[in-house]
This record gives structure tokens, sequence and C-alpha cells, in this order.
């Protein structure tokens, strides 16, 4: 993990490389983390991995993470490793909900990282953040004609009916 | 639909056919690509979710030219049971017997990962003995889930006995976790702050015997399999990925060990009292079947090492931390002081409080890299718990290893990467 000297450091370097990108930073339990702009992800990402002394070239998970109440909403969590110094940076992306039954866009990682396509269809499908140009922006793990994104914060939990046989009286039809 | 040309009968052609799982959304690209190429053959066919050699509910869409499988997309979620949705609900201990049930072979992994991620956000401080116990716990769970995979992929590949000989070698570390923890499976032994109890008296004497017996166990295993002529043919030189590429899918685990990556977070980043014990890392060198098998079957025998070490190092002291505001009194207090009355009382109606923060804490799974992502809000319940499951992500490397090889060697690739449903859906 990069100290919190490190950290500013990093975010100070970043934000003269892709002016802006960097939103704020982290340091809590030993464990970094820098805030940055959604749209500038790919700058982020490809800086951290290719700058030489960086080189948090290996992406050990990519989770989705609601704030409600917090503005801005969302964050896609970016938990980065060096493997040869054995350090982890945590990089999430503020990202705000545009309201209005709009869904909330992050530029896919997937042309830098392969690991991060099932993982972004993952977060696609339980928060309803659309990964611009991924691949194959599908539901993974709910059904593919699920209405609603589960792992939001206001979607109520136990929400799903379950339906048995002998409801048939009331809910006539239920098996189709 | 017409029919094709030259055939007897106004026989549909069999490219038009209507087959299983070519609705709009469910195809793979190599049969798009070659949908208006009439020439060739390529047939789709679901394998699965109810195949017992999926290791699960898993459906396997494969594209196949005569017996070559040219593309394949794995479709998943048949048990997903929102655990990790649930946990939000529940307060922080209540929610350790739920992720247990997420990847069912490695509970005590799940539970080890959660309460992490929980302490770190606590700051709070794991006593000795209780990390030892995790340990030994954690590597017995590491051996009885390689006997499962062990068993399991010998009897996709024919060699029946094995089954019954690795499921009876689990059934006595089974016998041993129901002797510490009173559960064979998803025992709750994991507590944040330690453990739920100390071993029991027997259990230390009981697993240095297994300890002693297992090696052998293991060169039997390994003298039916290892020369075997149909294991070695099957096993061989089939399903080879590139350490880089394994790299860039984010495997990790015995299946990037034995690529030749000696990566293993007990190693190089030593969680709980890992840094104490001598053990190696076994890695193979070019990342087939064989040295995948290889390599589980080495670890096997360094887990056994690790846990005769625990055993004879094992710290005495207290299980669990002192911190009454986290952790349950001794029940012996209860009868006699208010104050452990109150804070029992507490602590199972609403639970602790844990300050806000996230934090994520990563452990060496049987399968790889299995990490918990804790968001705390302030109050007795997780905000958002997420697992990095190993599973989730190796199984995306399945495609890289099947393409352009057999349809048989698809089942052998499948069993190498050992995948958990149960980890993978949630």
């Amino acid at each position: 993990m990069p100290d919190a000297a490190g950290l500013e450091l990093i975010a100070q370097e970043l934000n003269d490389a892709h002016s802006g990108s960097v939103r704020g930073t982290y340091h809590e339990h030993g464990q970094a983390c820098l805030i940055v702009e959604p749209d500038r992800v790919l700058d982020v990402l490809g800086w951290l991995r290719d700058t030489p002394g960086q080189e948090y070239r290996f992406l050990a998970s990519l989770h989705g993470v609601d704030y409600l109440p917090a503005t801005p909403r969302f964050g896609v969590v970016y938990e980065l490793l060096n493997m040869p110094r054995v350090e982890r940076l945590r990089v999430r992306a503020a990202v705000a909900d545009p309201g209005g039954g709009e869904l909330p866009e992050v530029p896919s990682v997937v042309s830098m990282f392969p690991t991060a396509d099932f993982q972004e269809r993952e977060v696609y499908d339980f928060f309803g953040i659309v990964f611009r140009d991924h691949p194959d922006l599908r539901r993974i793990l709910m059904p593919e004609d699920y209405v609603g994104w589960p792992q939001r914060r206001d979607f109520p939990m136990g929400g799903e009916p379950v339906i048995f046989t002998r409801d048939e009286a009331e809910t006539p039809g239920w098996y189709e | 639909m017409t029919g094709t040309p030259g055939l007897p009968r106004d026989l549909p052609a069999r490219t038009e056919a209507e087959v299983i799982g070519t609705s709009p959304i469910e195809r793979t690209a190599a049969e798009e690509a070659l949908d208006l190429d009439l020439e060739h053959e390529l047939m789709t066919i679901n394998m699965g979710p109810h195949h017992p050699a999926t290791h699960g509910v898993l459906r396997l869409l494969v594209s196949l030219q005569g017996e070559i499988v040219r593309d394949l997309k794995p479709v998943m979620g048949y048990v997903h049971t929102g655990i990790e949705k649930n946990c939000e609900d529940k307060s922080y201990w209540k929610a350790i017997p739920f992720v247990e049930r997420m990847d069912y072979l490695s509970y005590h992994f799940n539970a080890q990962v959660f309460c992490g991620a929980v302490e770190t956000l606590l700051d709070l401080e794991v006593p000795k003995r209780a990390e030892y116990l995790r340990v030994i716990h954690m590597e017995l769970t590491r051996i009885q889930s390689h006997l499962i995979w062990l068993g399991t992929t010998a009897l996709d590949l024919g060699a029946m006995s094995m089954f019954f000989y690795c499921f009876r070698d689990r059934d006595r570390i089974m016998d041993l976790f129901e002797l510490s923890t009173g559960q064979r499976m998803h025992t709750r032994y994991v507590q944040v702050g330690g453990v739920h109890e100390d071993i029991p008296v027997g259990f230390a004497e009981k697993t240095l015997q297994f300890c002693r017996e297992f090696p052998e166990r293991v060169d039997q295993f390994e003298a039916l399999l290892s020369k075997n002529e149909i294991f070695l043919n099957r096993t061989r030189r089939i399903g080879v990925v590139g350490r880089e590429r394994l790299m860039d899918l984010g495997v990790t685990g015995p299946l990037l060990r034995a690529a030749g990556e000696p990566w293993d977070l007990r190693k190089v980043a030593p969680y709980s009292s890992y840094g104490d014990f001598e053990f190696a890392i076994p890695i193979g060198t070019i990342g087939d079947g064989w040295d995948r098998y290889r390599v589980r079957v080495q670890e096997m025998r360094e887990s056994v090492r690790i846990v005769e070490q625990a055993l004879e190092g094992l710290p005495e002291g207290p299980w669990i931390a002192d911190d009454r505001k986290v952790v349950l009194p001794p029940r012996h207090e209860l009868p006699t002081s208010m104050e452990a009355l109150i804070h029992h009382f507490k602590i199972v109606t609403e639970g602790y409080r844990v300050p806000p923060g996230e934090a994520y804490y990563p452990v060496e799974s049987p399968r790889g890299e299995l990490g918990c992502f804790v968001l705390a809000d302030g109050s007795a319940k997780p905000a958002r718990v997420h697992m990095r499951d190993p599973s989730f992500v190796n199984l995306q490397s399945l495609r890289d290893m099947c393409v352009d090889g057999y349809i048989a060697d698809l089942i052998q690739n499948l069993a190498m990467l050992d995948p958990i449903l149960g980890g993978i859906d949630r």
C-alpha cells in the first residue's frame, strides 16, 4: 500500500498528467484510495498501469457501491495490484445518478483489463451502471428479463414474490 | 424456411434449424460470424445447467464444428440467491453464516475474509491463538476442498475409485470440524475478533494423527493417477493458457501457479500469522491440466505441514479478542454480571456498530484470491458487502482453454478450473 504521503504524490502526478482527473484521496486502515472523475477512468487506470514506478498491472477486483444518500451516489471501485511490490491501490470512480430513469455511464476498461468483462457485467446487472464500449453488456446473474437494479440501496429487500402452487387461486396463471 | 438443395425431402437446412440457445441474446460470436457461411456446419449446443460434469449449475453454450469447440460462452446465475444484498439487512455478526454459504467448499475462508474486513474497519486486534486456530481450520478446509476437486476431476476422466478414496479422507476432516465446532460444514467458527471456541481436548491429537497419515494417502492418490496412461493423455498439454494471458484475465490461485507464476497471498502478503510457518509454494511449468493437478496435490502436502506447525506452536491465551462491545461475553458471566448481560443483550439484539469506512481484505482461498469489500456507514449493518470470488473471475479463462480443442477436453478443462457455482452466483 502506498502510504498517505505517497498517495498524495500519486494524486499530484496524476493531476499533472491528466488535469482534473483526481477528485480526492483518502487513506484509512492502511488502505489507499483515489477518487476520480468517471469519464477519466481510462486515463487514470492507463497512467497507473503504464507509468514507470507505478505499474499497477493487475486488476484484482471491480465492484459497484451505492453510497445513497451521499452524492455522487454511485462508486465503481477498481482494486489495483502491483504484483512485484505487493502494493494495492483502490481507485473509485465517483458516478453521479442522472436521475429520471436514466442510467449512469462509465467507460469500460475491458480493453485494458480483460478480467473486467464479467465484473462490469455484474455491476451493470446489480446497479444499472452502463459501461460504455463494453463488448457484451448484458445481465449476468439475474434473469435477462429482470426489471430493476437489485443492489441499489433503494431497491426493497424481499421484493421478490415467492409463488407456490397453492397460490393458484390468488394469482391464476402464475406458471406462464 | 427453405430447404437445402440436393436433399431428397424438403428438410430445413441444419444451420437454419432452430437450436436451443440461439435466441438473439444468447449466441456466441463465432456462430454469428459463421452464420452466413453455409459451408460450415456449426452446431451450438447447451451443456448444462444440469450436467454432472459442470460441477454445479453452470450452463455452457458451446459452438461445435464436429468434435472441435470453436467458441464457448458460460451462462450462470442459476443459483444466485442475493447473498450480498441479504447481508445488507443483517447485523455484522449475523452476516457471517450467510457469507459462509457462498463458496460452499471453502467456508472458513469466506468467514475469514468477511471477519478480516470487519476487523480492519474496527481496528480490532485478534489474539495469536485465534490466528493459529483460524490457520488450522483454513488449511484443513483447503485440503478437503482439494480432495473434492481431485475426486470429481478424476471421476470426470473416468477414474471412479478416486472419488470414493477422496471422499473417505475428506470425511475425516469433516469429523475434525465436527469435533472442534459442532458442525461439519458452514461451521460459523470464525468470529469477528477471533474464533467461537477453543479447540476441545483430543482435537490436537486427532488432527496430528490425520496429518501423519494423510501424506501417505496422497502418495496413494498419486500412485493411482500420476502414471496412469489415460490420465496423462487426457491432461498433458491440454488447456494451456499463457501466464501473461492468465494474469490479464485476473486468474489467481493454483491455475496461475501451474503456469509458473509463484503468486500466493499466504507468502507474499502474510495475513493471519502465515508468516510464522514454513511452507513451499508449488508451481508448474506450462500450465496444462497435468500441472494444475500436480500443483493442487502438492498444495495438500504443504497444507498438512502448516497444520502440523500450527498445532505444535499453538500459543496459549485467549481465542477471541477481549472487546466487550464487539465480542459476546463468556457464557458463565451472564448469571452473575449485570454488565455482561447488558453487553450480551445489546450485541444479540442490535449488534455492534462499525465506524464508517470501507476496507478490502484478500486471502488465498483454494481457488485463488478471495477478497471481501465491506462498506460501513456507522450503523450495525454493513452498507455493502462484495465478495471477489475467485471462481467467478477464473471462469473467464475457460474460453481460452477450450477453443479449438476437443469437446472431451472441455470437460477436463472445466474440472481443472475447479469452479464452485455457489461462489460464482452468490
